[in-house]
C-alpha cells in the first residue's frame, strides 16, 4: 500500500514526463502571422475608408464592424476554427476571434431553441470577456479620473 | 460468513461457473473511424456525423438503434428474444441510450461509467445472464464526438488549439449480444473497478486521469484470479491514449508487471494519429465498444487472440466539480473474454 501511496505523491511528474508538449516556437510564429495578417487586414481597410473620406474614428469603427463580420462569415462557413487550430491565440486575441466566440456558441446551441438556446448561451464563451472587460474600464476609469 | 459467495474472488472479482457467450457484436461508427485503420472491420460506417437527423443527438440515438437492429440480426434473434437491455453513454440523463431503444419495448438498465461502460454494460450483462435470470442480454454503448465536445468542452466551431495530451472523442456504437449457450467466446470473469482519483484536474489530459485506474483494475484482476500478465494473449484498455499507455506500464511496472508486450489500447489502434489530428488518441464509449465489438471480437474469431482482458477505462469529468476545484476521479472494469 505504500508503494501506492509513493505512486500517488509522484504521479504529477510522471504525468508530466509521459505528456508531450506543444511546439511553442511552431505555434508562436503561426500565432505571430495570422495574428499580424488579421491586424494588415484592419489596416489596409481602415487606409481605404480613410480615402473615401472617412475621419480615423470612423474608420476604426466601421474597420471594427467589418472585421467582427468577417470573423462571424468565418465562423459560419466552418472555417474559422480550422485557422483557429493553427494560429491560437493569433486568431483568438484578435476582433475576429471575438465574433468567433460569439458565433459558435450561437451556432451550437441554436437547436436548443432561440430563445434558451442560441439567445441564453450565446455569451458562453465571450461572457466573462465583456464583464470583466467592463469592470476593469470602470476601475481604469476611476483611477484616470483621480490621477490624470 | 459467506459461505455461498463462491464466485466471489478476492476484492473486486466474479467468477463465472457456467460462462455467457458472445454470439454476436455489431459495430457502426462515425466518417473520421471509417477512415481509421480499423475501418474494415465496422458493420457500418456513417458518412456525415449528423446521420440524416437536425440534431447531433439525434443522430448518437440513431447510431444506438442501428447497432441494436444489428447485433439482433447478426445473433439470428428477433426483438421478442431479448430479456434486457444494458446500456450507456455520455450524454445527461444517458439521453442517446433512452432514445435510442425507446421503440424496442425492450426492459432496460441504464449505466453510466463515462467511458469506461463497454466493460460495465457488459459486466452486468454477463451477471443476469450466467445469474440465470435472462437468455438473452444486450449490452451497448455510444458516443459521439459533437455531443461529447458540446456537453464537456467548447463549442466545435470555437477557434482554438487542442493540446497534444487530448484525445478525440470515437462517433460510433457497439453492442454485444449474450447467450446463456451458443457458439462464441466467453466472458469468464469480471473485475469492477473502483474510484481511483490521483488529483489530476487537467480534463485536457484523460489518459493520465484513468491511467491509475486502470493499472488499479488490472492489478487487482491478477491478484483476484491468481493469473498473471503470462496467461493473456492480449490486455487491452478502452481509451488510454498515447500519453496513458505510458503511465499504465510504468505503474505496472513498478508493480512488477510487464505486459507491454501483450498491450494494446483501442484509443491508440482507432486513429492514425498524425494523419488524423486526434493527438493522444481516441476515447469516449464508443471507442472500447466499436474497437471490442469490431476488431477484437472478430480477431478472436480468426484465432488471433484467444485470452483477452478488455479494460475499459473512464474519467468521470463533471463540468461543475471541475469547476468547483475537484479533481476527476477515475475508474476502470476489466471483462475476461476466452475463446
Amino acid at each position: 500500500m505504500d508503494k501506492a501511496k509513493q505512486i500517488k505523491q509522484n504521479y504529477k511528474e510522471m504525468v508530466e514526463r509521459a505528456s508531450p508538449s506543444s511546439n511553442m516556437g511552431v505555434n508562436c510564429m503561426w500565432a505571430f502571422f495570422v495574428g499580424g495578417t488579421i491586424c494588415v487586414i484592419g489596416q489596409v481597410i481602415t487606409d481605404v475608408l480613410k480615402t473615401y473620406g472617412y475621419g480615423k474614428d470612423d474608420a476604426a469603427m466601421i474597420t471594427t464592424v467589418i472585421l467582427i463580420f468577417i470573423g462571424a462569415l468565418l465562423t459560419g462557413l466552418n472555417l474559422y476554427d480550422n485557422i483557429g487550430k493553427y494560429a491560437g491565440a493569433g486568431s483568438i486575441v484578435p476582433i475576429t476571434g471575438f465574433s468567433n466566440s460569439v458565433v459558435a456558441p450561437a451556432m451550437e446551441y441554436k437547436k436548443e431553441g432561440y430563445i434558451l438556446g442560441m439567445g441564453a448561451r450565446m455569451f458562453t464563451v465571450a461572457g466573462p470577456v465583456i464583464v470583466y472587460g467592463v469592470i476593469s474600464s470602470v476601475a481604469v476609469g476611476i483611477i484616470y479620473y483621480f490621477f490624470k | 460468513m459467506c459461505n455461498n459467495l463462491n464466485k466471489h474472488l478476492g476484492k473486486q472479482t466474479i467468477r463465472f461457473d457456467n460462462p455467457p457467450v458472445i454470439i454476436a457484436t455489431s459495430s457502426i461508427v462515425g466518417p473520421r473511424e471509417g477512415e481509421g485503420p480499423l475501418a474494415t472491420y465496422f458493420d457500418t460506417i456513417i458518412e456525415d456525423e449528423l446521420y440524416g437527423e437536425n440534431t447531433w443527438e439525434k443522430a448518437e440515438s440513431k447510431l444506438i438503434e442501428k447497432a441494436l437492429d444489428k447485433v439482433i440480426e447478426k445473433a439470428n434473434k428477433t426483438i421478442d428474444d431479448v430479456k434486457y437491455i444494458v446500456s450507456g453513454d455520455l450524454l445527461n440523463q444517458l439521453s442517446a441510450s433512452t432514445f435510442g431503444i425507446r421503440n424496442f419495448k425492450i426492459p432496460f438498465l441504464g449505466v453510466y461509467g463515462a467511458c469506461s461502460t463497454m466493460a460495465e454494460s457488459l459486466s452486468i450483462a454477463a451477471i443476469i445472464v450466467e445469474g440465470g435470470f435472462a437468455d438473452y442480454v444486450i449490452a451497448c454503448t455510444s458516443s459521439h464526438f459533437c455531443c461529447a465536445e458540446k456537453q464537456f468542452r467548447s463549442p466545435l466551431e470555437l477557434g482554438g488549439q487542442r493540446p497534444l495530451t487530448s484525445t478525440w472523442t470515437v462517433t460510433g456504437s457497439g453492442a454485444i449480444f449474450l447467450a446463456e449457450s451458443g457458439e462464441g467466446p466467453k466472458i469468464t470473469y469480471v473485475t469492477t473497478g473502483k474510484i481511483v482519483d490521483f488529483n489530476i484536474k487537467d480534463a485536457m489530459n484523460m489518459g493520465a486521469v484513468m491511467a491509475p485506474a486502470a493499472a488499479d483494475t488490472i492489478i487487482n484482476h491478477f491478484i483476484d484470479t491468481e493469473r498473471d500478465e503470462n496467461y493473456y494473449d492480449l490486455i487491452i484498455t478502452g481509451d488510454l491514449g498515447k500519453v496513458g499507455k505510458d503511465l499504465v506500464l510504468e505503474i505496472l511496472k513498478q508493480y512488477n508487471y510487464d505486459i507491454s508486450s501483450k498491450y494494446m489500447d483501442c484509443g491508440i489502434e482507432i486513429y492514425e494519429p498524425d494523419k488524423q489530428d486526434t493527438h493522444s488518441g481516441g476515447s469516449g464509449c464508443g471507442c472500447g465498444a466499436v474497437t471490442l465489438a469490431g476488431y477484437i471480437f472478430s480477431e478472436i474469431g480468426k484465432g488471433k487472440w484467444k485470452k483477452v482482458l478488455f479494460v475499459a477505462t473512464g474519467a468521470m469529468l463533471s463540468q461543475v466539480s471541475l469547476q468547483q476545484g475537484e479533481s476527476i476521479p477515475g475508474i476502470a472494469h476489466a471483462v475476461a473474454i476466452e475463446n
